[in-house]
């Protein structure tokens, strides 16, 4: 009985932390479901020059067009009709904490962002429906050339950037969820760093999805020039519904030559949540691209960072952890393509599944004929920790150059009775140990991390952990 | 409270087979017992059972701790009741930070104990073991020799502080240096309040422990006690004479 307790209030401290939402306070959405109409509204709310237009509406004609995948998760229960497509929640963006309305800055405290900023965040973004409510660069930062603004603002005073490389990575036709992001993006982020710049601060945006049926079609852009280097940090928690959401981003990098970019993100959805998104970076000579990426949460999340090596001695590093619980599915996994000499790749994933929860590795290395010089790794470790749940890795390696080192290394472990007991033995009780287990398996993950970034998903894993005892 | 440790009859098996045959033993705060015995006679399982591991199965008899029995108690109640296993093989948890372990460790023994308190035991535990305090930040156990393993458990024994510990052949694997460092950090323990099972095959680890009694265990049962002067006896004759039906 105390038991039960005993989850109930730590279900209930979830709902509490993560599952609050606040009365909508929109004061334009555009009706449910999609339509020509709908994207040239959005296109007309928003401002924007002829060409964004056309490019929205072509992609919604790809869209359409584009079959429905049959690989990975289920797709066929998304309802495209009960989506509403663009939500904006106030008038103009804001740049001063003070002037954010007090019920949205009530959700950010409670996620503790001003406190983050505080500490050691160079800039905030925080993009709430689909607008991004609240916007600040550190003003050295600023002084030295570096633009972080929201995309819609982005297309205002930065033009010709956004021009030159929006959907330069991920063209509308990649697949269907990119050209349905092209047609109805709305906020995200946009970085610019100008040459030889280090940014040794992390940038950083939060997203959360708070009304209903809203689906949150985010584009973000980051272009790093010759010998700069920055890092970028998203993290998201979404409230608990019961109706389906979706969430369907495109993250476009370019890393020109000899610069560095790590784009780190922790995304925890509410179980109801599709997470379909496509992000890819572009690495020009001697550029370095990591991608870190964690996935809780969410009902089915298809997400697969990408890195064309285009230039040569580019470099590719991926680490990532995905968690999945009860009825939910994580696919997830990497594609890299190595298109020049001496590019070199490494990827580590780790996942665990629990409850049920259903885990994949769903990995592509190319190395294009004529590359010398390529070397690869992968590893893919899984961690079961029930008979009800279920990984795979589904590894596809298309390698025309003969030269080229490649390793691909998979595990699969379950849970190991005696690091149990000798961890209970020390007064550490079953949800505990089984945490301190977990907690170690995906350390390699942890340790990348900014350390507040490192203690809540620590938080959320025990959270995770002590709901499977019982 | 006297905090007595009673093994009363004790009947084990494991996968069916018959381990511990009927063994009594009563250890109180303030004494030190060793327990020594060839290979297979059931010294392991002994400590195992006493620390609760799910694997064996008492068929009948009875752990008492503090004059209630302890058999139904999962293995981090015991501990939290004062009951400490030092392993003989200790396991190894990848990635798990040694200094975050034995703060969990800490605090799941010590349930009021401040961070500050936690800090200056665990330099102690580092400097009685003679360990360098980075050791802190390795997985635990992992990569770890033999020798460091040992003292590793040593630490997390210092750190909870029990009233009862078993030392299952914490010397095996320990070079002369390791293992005066190791005793004298057991002995810093003793008191009134301490008593331990030191499980050994060999006489060098006792002759720095001082042990108040020794017990044989042959085939599951005890076979012999007596003093401090067994061991020496023991190593001379072996065992072969405590054997109803010498082998």
């Amino acid at each position: 009985m105390s038991q039960n307790t005993e989850l109930q209030s730590v279900n209930a401290s979830y709902e509490e932390k993560y599952g609050f939402h606040d009365a909508e306070t929109a004061v334009f959405r555009t009706k449910q479901g999609m339509s020509e109409d709908v994207v040239r509204e959005i296109s007309k709310q928003k401002n924007e020059p002829a060409w964004m237009l056309n490019k929205r509406l072509e992609a919604l004609k790809i869209f359409v067009n584009k079959p429905t995948p049959m690989w990975g998760g289920d797709l066929t229960k998304i309802d495209y009709d009960k989506i509403t497509y663009y939500l904006k929640p106030n008038e103009k963006t804001e740049h001063s904490w003070d002037d954010v309305p007090a019920d949205i800055k009530n959700t950010f405290d409670r996620l503790g962002i001003p406190e983050a900023e505080k500490k050691f965040l160079g800039g905030v973004g925080a993009q709430y429906e689909s607008e991004t409510v609240y916007h600040k660069l550190n003003e050295d930062l600023a002084k030295q050339g570096v633009i972080f603004l929201d995309m819609d603002t982005a297309l205002k005073q930065q033009p010709e950037l956004v021009q030159k490389y929006f959907a330069s990575v991920v063209p509308s036709g990649d697949n269907k969820f990119a050209a349905l992001n092209t047609a109805f993006w709305s906020g995200g982020s946009f970085i610019y760093i100008p040459k030889g710049v280090k940014v040794n601060l992390p940038l950083q945006a939060y997203f959360r999805i708070n009304a209903k049926n809203v689906g949150q079609f985010e584009r973000t852009l980051i272009i790093v020039d010759e010998g700069a280097s920055v890092t970028y940090i998203e993290g998201c928690t979404a409230p608990v519904y019961s109706t389906d959401s979706l969430h369907g981003a495109v993250v476009e990098v370019i890393a020109h030559k000899n610069a560095f970019v790590r784009y780190v993100t922790i995304q925890n959805w509410s179980s109801n949540v599709y997470n379909l998104v496509t992000k890819r970076a572009l690495a020009h000579e001697f550029a370095t691209v990591e991608w870190i990426d964690g996935n809780l949460g969410s009902k089915l999340t298809m997400k697969y960072p990408s890195v064309i090596l285009k230039g040569e001695g580019a470099k590719a590093n991926i680490l990532s952890i995905a968690f999945a619980g009860k009825g939910q599915h994580q696919d997830a996994g990497t594609k890299i393509l190595h298109l020049a000499k001496n590019t070199k790749s490494q990827v580590i994933s780790k996942s665990v599944s629990k409850d049920g929860g259903r885990t994949s590795y769903r990995g592509l290395i190319r190395v294009a004929k004529g590359c010398t010089g390529v070397s690869s790794t992968v590893q893919c470790d899984a961690l079961l920790l029930d008979e009800l749940s279920r990984s795979d890795t589904y590894p596809t390696m298309k390698i025309e150059e003969e030269t080229a080192s490649i390793a691909h290394e998979a595990t699969v472990g379950k849970l190991n009775e005696d690091q149990i007991f000798y961890l209970m033995s020390r007064g550490l009780n079953e949800a505990q140990a089984k945490a301190l287990i977990v907690l170690g398996f995906i350390n390699e993950f942890t340790k990348e991390l900014p350390m507040e970034y490192a203690v809540e998903l620590n938080k959320l894993i025990e959270l995770e952990m002590e709901g499977s005892v019982g | 409270m006297n905090k007595t440790l009673e093994i009363k009859n004790l009947h084990v098996s494991a996968h069916g087979k018959a381990i511990l045959k009927g063994l009594t033993l009563t250890i109180k705060p303030g004494e030190i017992h060793a327990l020594m015995g060839p290979n297979g006679s059931g010294k392991s399982t002994l400590s195992y059972v006493i620390a609760g591991h799910p694997g064996y199965e008492v068929t009948s008899g009875d752990i008492l701790y503090d004059g209630k029995s302890i058999l139904e108690l999962s293995p981090d109640e015991r501990a939290k009741l004062g009951l400490f296993l030092a392993f003989q093989h200790p396991v190894e948890i990848p990635g798990l930070a040694m200094r975050s372990f034995l703060f969990t460790l800490y605090k799941a023994t010590h349930p009021n104990s401040k961070a500050i308190e936690f800090q200056r035991a665990l330099a102690n535990a580092f400097e009685l073991v003679g360990l360098p305090q980075g050791f802190g930040d390795r997985a635990l156990n992992v990569g770890l020799s033999g020798g460091e393993k040992k003292r590793v458990e040593i630490m997390q024994l210092l750190l909870s502080a029990p009233t009862i510990a078993v030392l299952d052949e914490t010397d095996s694997g320990l070079d002369i240096d390791s293992l005066k460092l190791v005793a004298h950090a057991v002995n810093t323990l003793r008191s009134p309040t301490f008593g331990s099972l030191v499980i050994t095959h060999y006489n060098r680890i006792l002759e720095h422990l001082k042990p108040d009694h020794v017990h044989v265990l042959i085939d599951g049962k005890i076979a012999q006690s007596g003093d401090a002067t067994l061991p020496t006896k023991l190593e001379k004759q072996g065992y072969a004479w405590l054997h109803e039906v010498p082998v």
